[in-house]
Parts: C-alpha cells; sequence; structure tokens
C-alpha cells in the first residue's frame, strides 16, 4: 500500500527527516510515536503534499505509484487523507459546503457524477453521527471558532465522509476528553477495513488502547528507531524516550 | 506556492472575456472639448434650449475647477483634448427590428437578453433573499455615446412607467428632466461632475409613478467601443411617492492599450415611502498584465432621499477598470429614511479602487447601514473612503459601518479611511473592520481534501462576498459570482 524509502527533508537550512523507512500493507493500522519535534508531522504533511518542505533523498510509492510526483489534491482524490494536528479555520465556508466540494471533486476525478444534495445531507448525517458531531457544527464555517476537541472530531467527519484508503492522524487524540477520545476511535474502527490504512502519530498509549495497532513505531531526530507490534507501545510508556537517544548517539 | 506565475500569465490573457471589438460605421465628434463640442453634442441629440444652456454653464464652471489631487489612487495627467466626446454608430437608435444586426450580436455575445422574452431567475443558488421576482428584465442598451434601443416599454408603459434613454426623456419628457437633473448632483458638485453635465451623450431614465412597484428589474448595459473616446452617460432615476423600483447596471469594454475616461453620473430621487434599489456590476476592462490600458471610472452617484420613510440602496460589484474611483452616496433629508451601501470591490495587477460611500444625516430618525468587502490581489491597492455626517436635525440618527479587506498575496495593499462628522449628540454609529489574508495554511487544507486552488480562493473569496451578493437581484448574484472567480483565477502566489 504505501512503501517509503529513505525518505530525506528539510525546511530552509534545518534538515528534519535524515532518512525514514516505512512500509504499510493495506488494511494496516500503524502508529508512530515520538518525541516532540522528532519529524512525526513533518513527515505526515510530506505525505499530504506540503510544498513548504523541500525532499531532499529517498522516495515514496501509494500502491506503486509515485506520491512525491502528485499534486496535493490528487493525493487527495486518489485516497490520501491527512487528519491535520492544527486543523485551519476558513471563514465564510459553510463545512457541508466545504466538504460537499471535496466528496464531489473525488467523485468527478473517479468519473462519477456528482453526489445529489439529498444523498449528500443523508450521508453528513449519518457520519457526523460516527463521531457524534453536534449537527449544527455542519452549517458552522470550517473550524471557525470550534473548540479544540470539536476541531478534532471534525477532522474525523471528514475523514469518514471522504472513505480515503489510506488515513493518516496527527495527534487526532490531543487535547481530547475522555468521551471525546472514545468517539473519535469508534469513528476510526467503524471505518476500518481490509482495504483501508492507517497511519496514526500520537503520544499516548491511551488511544492505542481503543484503536489496536499492527505495528508501532518510533521515531526519534528524524529517524525510525525502533519498530515493533502494539506492547510497544506499552514499553514506551513505561520507559520513556531516554533510551533511544542513547541508541541514537551509539 | 510555486506553480503560480505561470498560471498568472494565462489568467491575464483570457481572463477578460468582454474585451473584444465590434467593428461597425460609427459617427464620432472630433477630438477636443471647447463650446462647440458642447452645441454639437446638444444638437445631434435634437435638445431643448435650457438644456444646452445648462451644459455651457457646467462647462465654464468646469474650466474653473482643477482636477482633485486627495484620492488615493495614481494616474498621468489626462489630456481632455484628445478625448473624442461623441462616438455612435452610424444607423439610429429604434426598435429592436431596426437595430444593426452587429450590436445584437455584440449584446448577445456579452450574455445580455435584447429579445423580450422573460429570464428565468436562476433557481439554484443563492436563492433565501428572493428579492425579484422570476418576473424578466427590461434593458437598456447604450453602445458608447447613444442608448440603441430599449426593451419592455410598452409593457413598462401601461403601468405607468417610463424606462427611455436619456435623450428620448429630453425629448419626451422635457419638464420631468428638467425638474430634477442637477437637483442631486449639482453641475459644479465636483470636477468630473461638471465635465459630465457638460459633455454627457447618453443614458437611462426612469419614472416611477406613485404607488406603481415596477413590475421588473430595469437594467441598463453600458458598452464602450470605440477608441479614444470617452463615455459619459448620465443616468436619472425618479421614484414618487410609495412607489419602488430595482435597476442594475452591467459595463464593459474593449481591450485596449491607451486609456479610457469613464465619467457618469447618476441621481437618485426618491419621495415619500419611495424605494430605489440600485445595482451596479462592473466589469470594465481592467488593463493588462503590466498595467497598460484600461478604463478610468470616475463616477459620481448619489441618492437623494427626500421623503419621509425613504429609503435607497446602493449595491456594487466592482471587478474592472484600471482604477475605480466612486462614492454611491445617500442624503437622507426626510425623516425615518435609510440609506444602504453594500460593495464588492476586486483589484488585481495593477488595479487600483478607492471607493465607499457617503451618508448625509439630515433628517430624524435617519439610518444608514454601509458594508465594504475590499480584496486586493497581485500588486493591487485599493482604499475605503467613507464619510457619515450627522447634521444637528438629524436626532436620533443611526449608522452601522462594516469594512472587511482580505488581501491574497504580499505585494496588495487595502487602506481604509472612515470619516465621520457628528453635529448631533443623540446619534449611535458602530464601525468594526477587519483585514484578513487567504493563507498558505488554508489552500494547502482545501487541497488536501482534494480541493484545488482555484476553486479554494473562490470558495473563500465568496464566503467573504456572499453578505453583499445577497443583495443582489438573484439572476445578477449568480453572475457576480462567476464574474469573481474569473476574475480572480489563479491569483494565490
Ligand atoms: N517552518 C519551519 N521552520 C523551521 N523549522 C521547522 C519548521 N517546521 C518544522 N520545523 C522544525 O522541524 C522539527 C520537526 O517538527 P514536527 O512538527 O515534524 O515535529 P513533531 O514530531 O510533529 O512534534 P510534536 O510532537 O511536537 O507535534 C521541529 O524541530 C520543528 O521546529
Ligand atoms: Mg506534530
Amino acid at each position: 500500500m504505501l512503501k517509503i524509502q529513505n525518505l530525506q527533508a528539510r525546511i530552509e537550512e534545518a534538515e528534519i527527516l535524515k532518512g525514514i523507512d516505512l512500509e504499510m500493507g493495506q488494511g494496516e493500522v500503524h502508529a508512530i510515536m515520538g518525541p516532540n519535534g522528532s519529524g512525526k508531522s513533518t513527515l505526515a504533511k510530506i505525505l499530504a503534499g506540503d510544498e513548504s518542505y523541500a525532499v531532499t533523498g529517498g522516495g515514496v510509492a501509494l500502491e506503486g505509484e509515485d506520491l512525491l510526483a502528485m499534486e496535493p489534491e490528487e493525493r487527495a482524490r486518489a485516497g490520501l487523507f491527512m487528519g491535520f494536528q492544527y486543523p485551519v479555520e476558513i471563514p465564510g465556508v459553510s463545512n457541508s459546503y466545504f466538504l460537499k466540494a471535496a466528496v464531489n471533486a473525488a467523485r468527478q476525478a473517479r468519473g462519477e457524477a456528482e453526489i445529489d444534495p439529498v444523498s449528500f445531507l443523508k450521508l453528513a448525517r449519518e457520519r457526523a453521527q460516527w463521531v457524534q458531531l453536534d449537527e449544527s457544527l455542519l452549517n458552522r464555517p470550517v473550524n471557525a471558532g470550534f473548540s479544540g476537541g470539536e476541531k478534532k472530531r471534525n477532522e474525523i467527519f471528514h475523514m469518514a465522509m471522504l472513505e480515503p484508503r489510506l488515513a493518516i492522524l496527527d495527534e487526532t487524540d490531543s487535547g481530547l476528553d475522555i468521551d471525546a477520545l472514545r468517539a473519535v476511535a469508534d469513528g476510526v474502527n467503524r471505518m476500518r477495513s481490509p482495504e483501508r490504512s492507517f497511519l496514526i502519530i500520537t503520544h499516548y498509549q491511551r488511544l492505542l488502547n481503543y484503536i489496536v495497532p499492527d505495528h508501532v513505531h518510533v521515531m526519534v531526530n528524524g529517524r525510525i528507531v525502533r519498530s515493533g507490534g502494539k506492547e510497544l507501545a506499552e514499553e514506551l510508556e513505561r520507559t520513556g524516550y531516554a533510551l533511544f537517544d542513547d541508541e541514537e548517539a551509539a | 506556492m510555486s506553480s503560480n506565475d505561470e498560471t498568472i500569465e494565462r489568467f491575464t490573457s483570457r481572463g477578460y472575456e468582454a474585451g473584444f471589438y465590434t467593428d461597425i460605421e460609427q459617427e464620432f465628434a472630433p477630438p477636443g472639448l471647447n463650446e462647440e463640442t458642447v452645441r454639437f453634442i446638444s444638437a445631434k441629440k435634437g435638445e431643448p434650449e435650457w438644456m444646452l444652456e445648462w451644459r455651457l454653464e457646467a462647462y465654464r464652471g468646469w474650466l474653473e475647477m482643477a482636477m482633485p489631487t486627495w484620492q488615493n489612487v495614481r494616474f498621468p495627467p489626462i489630456d481632455f483634448q484628445a478625448i473624442s466626446y461623441y462616438a455612435a454608430p452610424k444607423q439610429g437608435p429604434g426598435s429592436l427590428d431596426e437595430v444593426d444586426p452587429k450590436l445584437l450580436e455584440t449584446y448577445e455575445r456579452l450574455g445580455i437578453p435584447l429579445h423580450e422574452q422573460k429570464m428565468l431567475a436562476g433557481v439554484e443558488e443563492g436563492g433565501e433573499e428572493g428579492g425579484s421576482g422570476a418576473s424578466g428584465v427590461a434593458v437598456d442598451a447604450v453602445f458608447d455615446s447613444v442608448s440603441v434601443t430599449t426593451t419592455f416599454k410598452e409593457e413598462l408603459a401601461q403601468h405607468g412607467v417610463i424606462f427611455c434613454s436619456i435623450s428620448e426623456a429630453l425629448r419626451d419628457y422635457p419638464e420631468l428632466v428638467r425638474r430634477y437633473i442637477g437637483t442631486v448632483v449639482p453641475r459644479k458638485d465636483n470636477f468630473f461632475a461638471a465635465l459630465n453635465s457638460a459633455v454627457f451623450s447618453d443614458g437611462s431614465f426612469v419614472y416611477i409613478p406613485e404607488g406603481v412597484t415596477c413590475p421588473m428589474e430595469l437594467s441598463t448595459y453600458f458598452r464602450i467601443n470605440a477608441g479614444h473616446t470617452g463615455q459619459f452617460e448620465r443616468t436619472l432615476i425618479i421614484a414618487e411617492r410609495g412607489s419602488s423600483v430595482s435597476y442594475l447596471e452591467g459595463c464593459t469594454a474593449p481591450q485596449r492599450d491607451e486609456n479610457q475616461l469613464h465619467a457618469a453620473v447618476v441621481e437618485l430621487y426618491a419621495h415619500d415611502d419611495a424605494q430605489i434599489k440600485y445595482s451596479t456590476v462592473q466589469n470594465w476592462y481592467p488593463g493588462d498584465e503590466n498595467g497598460k490600458g484600461g478604463v478610468y471610472n470616475f463616477v459620481t452617484k448619489r441618492g437623494m432621499c427626500a421623503g419621509k420613510r425613504s429609503k435607497i440602496s446602493w449595491t456594487q460589484v466592482e471587478t474592472g477598470s484600471a482604477i475605480t474611483w466612486k462614492y454611491p452616496s445617500c442624503v437622507l433629508k426626510g425623516d425615518d429614511a435609510i440609506g444602504e451601501f453594500y460593495s464588492v470591490a476586486v483589484t488585481r495587477g495593477y488595479q487600483q479602487a478607492d471607493t465607499g460611500t457617503k451618508m448625509i444625516h439630515m433628517g430624524r430618525n435617519t439610518r444608514s447601514h454601509i458594508v465594504s468587502k475590499g480584496i486586493a490581489a497581485d500588486r493591487a491597492q485599493q482604499s475605503y473612503r467613507g464619510l457619515v455626517k450627522v447634521l444637528p436635525t438629524a436626532a436620533n440618527a443611526r449608522n452601522y459601518s462594516q469594512c472587511d479587506s482580505m488581501l491574497i498575496g504580499s505585494e496588495c495593499g487595502a487602506h481604509t479611511f472612515p470619516y465621520i462628522d457628528i453635529q448631533n449628540s443623540s446619534a449611535q454609529l458602530e464601525h468594526e473592520a477587519t483585514t484578513s489574508k487567504i493563507g498558505d495554511d488554508q489552500i494547502f487544507y482545501c487541497k488536501q481534501r482534494g480541493i484545488s486552488e482555484e476553486d479554494a480562493v473562490s470558495m473563500i473569496v465568496n464566503g467573504f462576498c456572499k453578505e453583499v451578493f445577497q443583495k443582489l437581484p438573484m439572476e445578477f448574484a449568480v453572475e457576480a459570482q462567476k464574474l469573481l472567480e474569473v476574475t480572480l483565477e489563479d491569483s494565490v502566489g
């Protein structure tokens, strides 16, 4: 599904990714953990096509296609979704209008007709329910004035509407209360399927109790320093990252 | 974001769809301005003697006036002797079957219906407001210096509504014109108003009798076609007691290297309980990507709310012109009168705009409402300039002003000059202003959801302007939205 090989990237003069290797199969859930500033969001944004980073080496293939050669919107239409660590506010544009444009862009790329307004509304209501997103948020401008938790739920709601093949969720659990965390995890679990893969960036083992990952990777200072099963997350919870700093130095 | 320079190029060549020229035999006045020019125009129009005297008086006034310098727009000195003040298709105006087919074609190409069949209002979008029904639109088509035809005249006449060119009005209803012309915008009001009063060639005249609600939208399409000419149009709308009318003007011009002057005067006069809604969709040629050519749109528009509870509402969508310099204003003379100004102004490339409104409160309990949305992209500069004046007689006057600017890119600028002059302490004024930018992060967020950059920009900009678009008659709201999309195509750099 996704194959990252020796990916290196910098922003301005700073080298941030120093050679990432990661392979994900269809239907798999991978988690990435790692200290602040280690490059997790950078990786997510490069996969989504953020042009403020310069890729200086390596490559990424999504189902055999050269992902880095595609425009961000093409990646999205090809089924790549990223839930933002900091969702962006778009004043004046209603959430549902925005999503309809997004859904139709993907349908158009697949050569399908636009979704009719009634079906769209039905779908939106159903998926909003999945993450217990208050329906009034459908008619408000995208993320504008949403609380932190509402923004995160809204990201998962967008994911549920767009039905991606690969979803990258960047700290979607940060800043959520316990109920919201459950709602978000329920939303993700509901979306899990043999065709759909997830790359989940998180700082907390707790989320991984709800969304049980197939693989866990530890990222430190622009590299993946260790990979393992879900027990790796539990180990991290106990030991922290100090250990890996040593490993990296070695 | 990187891929944009080339796309901006692509835009500038195809963005202005109205930039074609109609090859038609025309009659011109020789370039130059003197008393003879004024006499020539007046004679061409077969005007009464008093009108000629009125023009000459304006001309003499103009000679003593100087071009103002306070505006926040820059342009080289205008050579008023190099302009031709009259250009008209050789074949005179008439009913539809008499109009030169080339002219009909021109208007067809511009998407303006000159055939008298009822347009259906767009139902898909922006339908909440629905101020204007599916009643159809009457059109007065002004080509350079003359009106070539006016549609639905008979049907309107059955309601007592007069809708014709101002030249016709001067022939057929001279007393009406004489009573009102210059009462709202005096001949020597300002430099360009004086010039217009001397040499105005055509424009529209509207008269709505007492108690009549005009049965359809009225509109005028101004087309500049000839080169080295100026267009000096004059519009006069009179709404008698208890009547109401909605009027729209649209403007386009061919793509040319020279700068062309458009100096219009619009006067609105509302009696007791009358309502006039005046909408403008201005898309004059803006000049090329290097700032060469384009129309100077220097216009004086003013409405007189003379009667009690009268209401005048200006809505403008200004996307074209090299320079837009105008302040559609309201004089709120009658008690409880209401003045409104809703504006969207878009400038990009080297376009400049200094626009806004003046609300002069004279009567008691008069209210005014101002919503201005300015959008600047590329290297464009834009200023909102507004005056709210409350005279001692205007007890309990109220004003609400909201001025929002949106910047696209980092080389453009937006400026706000709100002036207030309060001479009655019971006045209540509210002013809000914001400046926002379309951020790269917003564009990236949209793209990540599969939405193209173009769609993202138009979505964000339309959201920004929604409040104003909702004030336009429904069928034009959709037009305006499209126009904005074309105008701002590939503007994120
Ligand atoms: N625009 C930028 N200019 C300079 N440095 C940047 C920029 N963006 C990111 N960085 C740096 O890149 C490094 C990696 O940042 P990134 O956001 O990928 O970290 P992260 O692993 O997601 O951290 P967190 O857990 O705090 O979200 C940080 O040191 C950060 O300061
Ligand atoms: Mg991060």
